[in-house]
């Protein structure tokens, strides 16, 4: 397993307040990840600053074999160079189909003439029914996605990110707001999808955690609290303080 | 991909066939073609209308499908309108400068009639030199070129800044309606080489068809501007169809959504940008040279902000309301402000048009604004829409949705 992608030393503040502090991070390609920490202690944050929304005051985070910067790039950019991101409220595209939300996410050429000229193939809608059949949304493609449940919601937006076929996938709460049955859903989702890209999993739950058994991260005032695994950082005395014990 | 395109979109083919249907039904009324029931300056309302629609059209594309409020779009009209009006002035003073001075006993030199047009143009502001700006004048196919390329390069340069500073919302309407206003004031200078106030004139006279009569030259340009609002249609419907209508609107819709997908949302707004606003200079091309006249008046903010009226009223969103709105609301305004509608006498006061034309139409966007947001437009939606299905059955909630405490499962004994 090589790393993918490392962060370093990495500092922001907004007006004073320091949301992330030196903080230091890595993982690989693939690999399962869980980010959990109480409100506040900068998992947001964290996801904004890989995917190019906020710039750090300090730091390196660098990316891939070449071990190129990500600071120097685009949102756009680092999008296109393999990192999705689900957000944790479900943004998907409410006035248009599940077909076409997904068919915007899928990896193509990104630019102004090449969309333009785009035309669909037959690869393309197979790639999307195999998402869709992913995802369990078959049935609702020709839907707009403003009419699905918010559990759809959040897995179409699952699928798009797959859809983009990106190498990190950051995935912020993907279980907000679902029955036990679709948390058991996404949990296979996210794994599936964890054997062959990187995975990073923000979540309050520590069922869902423990589902995924993988390795968890534990920040807290935008530092790392603790590493491991799931067992081993629910018995450090730090973590029970600030975020366990309360 | 005609066949699949056209398929795929039936409104394009009703909104081709209903304006086939106009021009055909307007040209047998019309004097030079038909049985003349239709007055030659009615004729050039229409004219002006369908190139109205046609900017409607583009507003509609950049506003209502990208979700940019420019207020700026009637500044590349103007331009346009301006680009093919130096040519129309400058050859018909030629024309008229080179009779007047065949009759005298010298052969005039070159720069003497290059003099004489100067001063016939811009006796008006006091000068007589021609500037910088009218370097072209003399040839129709570069004024014609400046129809597209100067609206499109003031957009693309305009639009790079604007966007990639990431101004969004209302702080971009404010810089649109400003670059409005700073062209505008500076058409207004004398000294700015388009004739101040005064404007270019007589453009409604063609150089070289002197003799042919303004009935004629009328439905000439009605067709060609209905050309142009049919190719303008077909175009945007085919940029705002695909993937390319569907990255447009959720860039509407979500910005940022858009660019975590990997999309460069700069590049895209400058493309609408662009391509609307020289679609619009196209417009203004058509347009002024029906109306005779250009002055800074009509770039002038106002107008544009008139535009995006337009559009609301007739619906965002979709080509056909925007086509509907521009129609129905210019038709409307040149009818009540024309002297057309009947005033009101209420006994104490009476109700003059021309004076409340205004309020009604402010009262009627905030009305359409508030109760019908999807505009006239949105009336098509009753016929076209099959109303969405009753859903009667079981939608309770799902198994295991019951939790007695925040985030935790039932136990499945304890379940029902």
């Amino acid at each position: 397993m090589k790393t993918l992608l490392e962060l370093s030393g990495v500092t922001v503040s907004f007006d004073g307040f320091r949301a992330i502090n030196n903080l230091s991070f890595q993982i690989g390609e693939p690999e399962l990840r869980a980010i959990i920490g109480p409100n506040g202690a900068g998992k947001t944050t964290f996801m904004d600053i890989i995917t190019g929304k906020t710039r750090p005051d300090e730091g390196r985070v660098v990316y891939g074999e070449k071990s190129e910067s990500l600071l120097k790039m685009s949102e756009s950019q680092i999008a296109r160079s393999g990192i999705g991101r689900k957000f944790q409220k479900p943004t998907v595209f409410e006035a248009q189909t599940v077909r076409e939300n997904l068919a915007m996410a899928l990896s193509n050429p990104r630019g102004p003439f090449d969309v333009l000229l785009y035309r669909k193939t037959a690869k393309g809608a197979a790639r999307i029914e195999e998402i869709a059949e992913e995802i369990g949304l078959t049935h609702e493609l020709a839907r707009p996605s403003g009419e699905l449940s918010h559990g759809q919601k959040q897995w179409l937006e699952i699928g798009m990110l797959l859809a983009q076929d990106p190498r990190l996938l950051l995935v912020d709460e993907p279980a907000a707001g679902m029955t036990p049955a679709e948390r058991e859903h996404t949990t296979d989702l996210l794994k599936r999808a964890a054997q062959t890209r990187a995975v990073v999993v923000v979540e309050h739950d520590m069922e869902f955690v423990r589902r995924l058994g993988c390795k968890v991260t534990v920040l807290h005032e935008g530092s790392m609290l603790a590493e491991g695994s799931l067992d081993h950082v629910t018995k450090n005395q730090d973590v029970i303080d600030v975020y366990l014990g309360r | 991909m005609t066949q699949g395109f056209l398929s795929k979109n039936p409104s394009v083919l009703w909104f081709l066939a209903i304006l086939g249907l106009f021009t055909v039904v307007v040209t047998v009324l019309a004097e030079a073609t038909g049985i003349g029931l239709l007055s030659t300056s009615f004729i050039k309302t229409l004219g002006k209308t369908l190139c109205l629609c046609l900017i409607a059209v583009a507003m509609d594309v950049v506003w209502g499908y990208c979700g940019i409020l420019s207020l700026g779009h009637f500044a590349f009209f103007g331009i346009g309108g301006y680009a093919i009006g130096m040519w129309l002035m400058y050859a018909r003073t030629e024309i008229i400068v080179t009779e007047s001075l065949a009759a005298a006993a010298i052969p005039p030199t070159p720069s003497e009639i290059e003099n004489a047009i100067g001063t016939q143009i811009f006796g008006v502001v006091g000068s007589s030199d021609f500037p910088a700006l009218w370097a072209f004048s003399d040839s129709l196919f570069l004024q014609l070129l400046m129809v597209v390329l100067v609206p499109g390069l003031l957009a693309l340069v305009f639009g790079w800044l604007a966007f990639r500073s990431r101004v969004t919302g209302v702080y971009l309407s404010i810089l649109t309606q400003a670059m409005t206003l700073a062209l505008s004031l500076y058409l207004f200078q004398n000294d700015s080489g388009l004739r101040g106030n005064n404007g270019l004139s007589g453009l409604q006279n063609l150089p070289g068809l002197e003799d042919t009569p303004q009935s004629v030259v009328s439905i000439g340009f009605f067709w060609a501007s209905a050309l142009a609002l049919a190719m303008g249609y077909v175009l945007f419907a085919w940029v705002v169809s695909g993937k390319m209508g569907s990255v447009i609107r959720g860039i509407r819709d979500n910005e940022s959504r858009v660019r975590f997908l990997g999309y460069h949302v700069e590049s895209y707004k400058l493309f609408v940008f662009t391509l609307t606003a020289i679609v619009s200079g196209i417009a203004g091309a058509l347009y002024y040279p029906q109306a005779g006249i250009i002055n800074p008046a009509e770039i002038a903010p106002i107008a544009s902000i008139y535009l995006a009226v337009w559009v609301a009223i007739g619906g965002r969103g979709r080509l056909y309301g925007a086509v509907i709105g521009a129609a129905f609301v210019s038709l409307l305004s040149s009818w009540f402000t024309g002297g057309g509608a009947p005033s009101i006498p209420l006994g104490f006061y009476t109700i003059n048009w021309t004076d409340w034309w205004l309020v009604l139409l402010g009262l009627s966007f905030v009305l359409v604004t508030l109760f019908a947001p999807k505009g006239i437009g949105g009336l098509f939606d009753y016929i076209t829409i099959n109303r969405a299905p009753q859903r009667v059955g079981d939608f309770g909630p799902d198994k295991g949705a019951l939790r007695r405490e925040e985030g935790q499962q039932e136990p499945e004994e304890r379940r029902p």
